[in-house]
């Protein structure tokens, strides 16, 4: 009876009212009256600034928070936890809500957890140093075929390379981004797969004379890097993150939250 | 067992119809099996039975027992694990060598080589204590960052070069132990018989004190083929590398499961087949 009232509520309400939206996650989070978000250890810029969450600072940082308050959570019911990409996806019992470290939208993945509605289309960039460049690399895929290329294992950039750039050696994968940086400093690799931001963030700050070759934006991709919350499968949370997703979409916001973070974004040549 | 030798058994032997200490022991061994079997039977069942009661069973199946997710990755992980057999097969020898090398540093009995003795002892130290992740990382990453050219600065050799540090010092380690179990009997008589150091060393002792620490050996080596899979840490795309990437694109751990039954089909048979040696050594020499 209760769950009846609290459904016709939900959709008796207006989706702007603060009430309605509160009781579209009332009883379906964790713990009560909390919204438990998950992020990667550690997060990285520019998702994350400072490996602080809980400050609102950095896209999916900010994201979250817009998400959390839409769906009726203030900013101090708001509790952070971090995962790995093996303990999000881990069968039983999980100890987040959704979970976003930007994790591709896959059919493959989509069978084990579930994705929420996609909140950024990432272009992917190839990274690579200026000594590299200097040494006859463009951004034509004949020569890219031709670099070393290293990316990093658990991201969806693998495919990406083997199908579009099909490098003439095998590829070297790594652990995480800062083991691929090592090697792009060691010169075992020429070049690495990333999503914009974080090559941009890679090649302005931690890799020593770092260089964005291009990037191959989303348009020209069949399946472009669209990054959604993951969540159970069969969460029951779903439906509320979605609605708040996609009224973040529809208002504008989410598009003017990605301008304050992720504005470098342009300027990058396009790869053809 | 004390019974067995009892001069009541060795008293029957001309008999050729079972004494009644042999059928009393025959309905003993056959109690004996019936338990082990019934036992046996009994545990496989539970775990058959019980397991997928379990609230979480079919969640657990579906992550890690996928049959379809194992189809598709199977083929790509046998493929990469050609990359583990090779590296495997380079590193052996050089560890084998290497170790060997070390412990007779470690053994050098004359004054004048002690810098030898405290360098075998130096070298065992560090890279017994070290995890072989750190120094797969330090050497793998850390050298060829010095600039080394192309391809001086490829993972394999580096990565290679730090499995055979860290193992050659297990190994010195087991071969010395090996060396010290041989009695000091044995140098005396060698060198009664007019051989030098070096070829009491080389006829004497070390053919025994190796044979003896065979299976230790055995035991690294196949701890080796499963640390090969850490070279993945600096690039190269190994079974382990590969059922991570298939792990991240499935979002599903069937593909590490396929890795396992891979390793196993290999180190099953070579563990058995260092029994097979072992024991076969142990008859030949009694």
């Amino acid at each position: 009876m209760k769950l009846l009232a609290t459904t016709v509520m939900a959709f008796a309400v207006s989706a702007t009212s603060v009430l309605a939206q509160g009781t579209c996650a009332a009883g379906k989070t964790l713990s009560e009256g909390q919204l438990t978000i998950a992020t990667g250890n550690p997060a990285y810029y520019p998702w994350v600034m400072d490996d602080a969450p809980e400050s609102g600072e950095g896209f999916e940082a900010a994201v979250a928070y817009a998400i959390a308050d839409k769906m009726g959570f203030s900013a101090d019911q708001v509790t952070w936890v971090r995962t790995s990409f093996d303990e999000a996806i881990q069968p039983g019992a999980k100890n987040f809500d959704f979970n976003m470290q930007q994790y591709s939208i896959t059919p493959e993945r989509e069978e084990m957890v579930d994705f929420s509605l996609p909140y950024y289309t990432a272009a992917m960039a190839v990274l690579t140093t200026q000594t590299v460049i200097d040494a006859g690399a463009t951004a034509t895929l004949d020569s890219l075929a031709g670099l070393k290329w290293g990316a990093v294992a658990t991201t969806t950039a693998i495919p990406m390379l083997n199908d579009v750039i099909q490098p003439t050696s095998d590829p070297l994968l790594y652990n995480d981004n800062a083991d691929v940086n090592a090697a792009i400093m060691a010169g075992q690799i020429d070049a690495a797969l990333y999503d914009l931001p974080t090559a941009l963030y890679l090649s302005a700050v931690v890799v020593e004379g770092g260089a964005l070759l291009g990037q191959f934006p989303p348009t020209q991709s069949e399946r472009p890097d669209q990054f959604g919350l993951l969540m159970e499968d069969g969460s029951a949370l779903k439906d509320c993150v979605d609605a708040a997703i996609s009224e973040l979409t529809e208002s504008g916001e989410l598009a003017a939250i990605e301008a304050k973070w992720l504005a470098e974004a342009t300027g990058v040549p396009v790869i053809e | 067992m004390a019974e067995t030798s009892s001069p009541t058994r060795t008293d029957a032997r001309a008999a050729d119809a079972p004494t009644r200490r042999e059928a009393y022991e025959a309905g003993v061994r056959r109690r004996a099996n019936r338990i082990a079997l019934i036992s046996t039977v009994s545990v496989v069942l539970a775990i058959v039975l019980l397991v997928p009661l379990a609230p979480g069973w079919e969640a657990v199946q579906r992550a890690f027992f996928n049959g379809r997710v194992f189809a598709a990755t199977f083929v790509g992980l046998l493929d990469a694990f050609l990359l583990n057999v090779m590296i495997f097969a380079w590193s052996a020898p050089l560890i084998a060598l290497t170790g060997l090398v070390i412990a007779l540093c470690r053994d050098a009995r004359a004054p004048a080589l002690f810098p030898l003795r405290l360098f075998g002892i130096v070298y065992t130290d560090i890279f017994r204590g070290l995890p072989v992740v750190l120094v797969i990382y330090i050497i793998g990453f850390g050298i060829p960052g010095l600039g080394l050219p192309r391809p001086w600065n490829s993972p394999y050799i580096w990565g290679t070069l730090a499995l055979v540090l860290v193992y050659s010092a297990y190994v010195a380690e087991v071969i010395r132990s090996g060396i010290d179990s041989i009695h000091q009997s044995q140098r005396s008589a060698a060198a009664s018989l007019g051989l030098s150091d070096r070829d009491t060393m080389r006829f004497v002792v070390l053919p025994q004190a190796i044979r003896n620490v065979v299976p230790a050996n055995m035991n690294l080596f196949i701890a080796l083929q499963k640390d090969v899979a850490l070279l993945s840490f600096i690039g190269p795309v190994e079974i382990f590398r590969q059922a991570g990437v298939y792990k991240s694109l499935y979002a599903n751990f069937t593909p590490y499961v396929g890795a396992a039954l891979i390793f196993l089909a290999l180190t099953i048979p070579a563990t058995r087949y260092a029994d097979y040696l072992m024991n076969k050594q142990n008859r030949a020499r009694s």
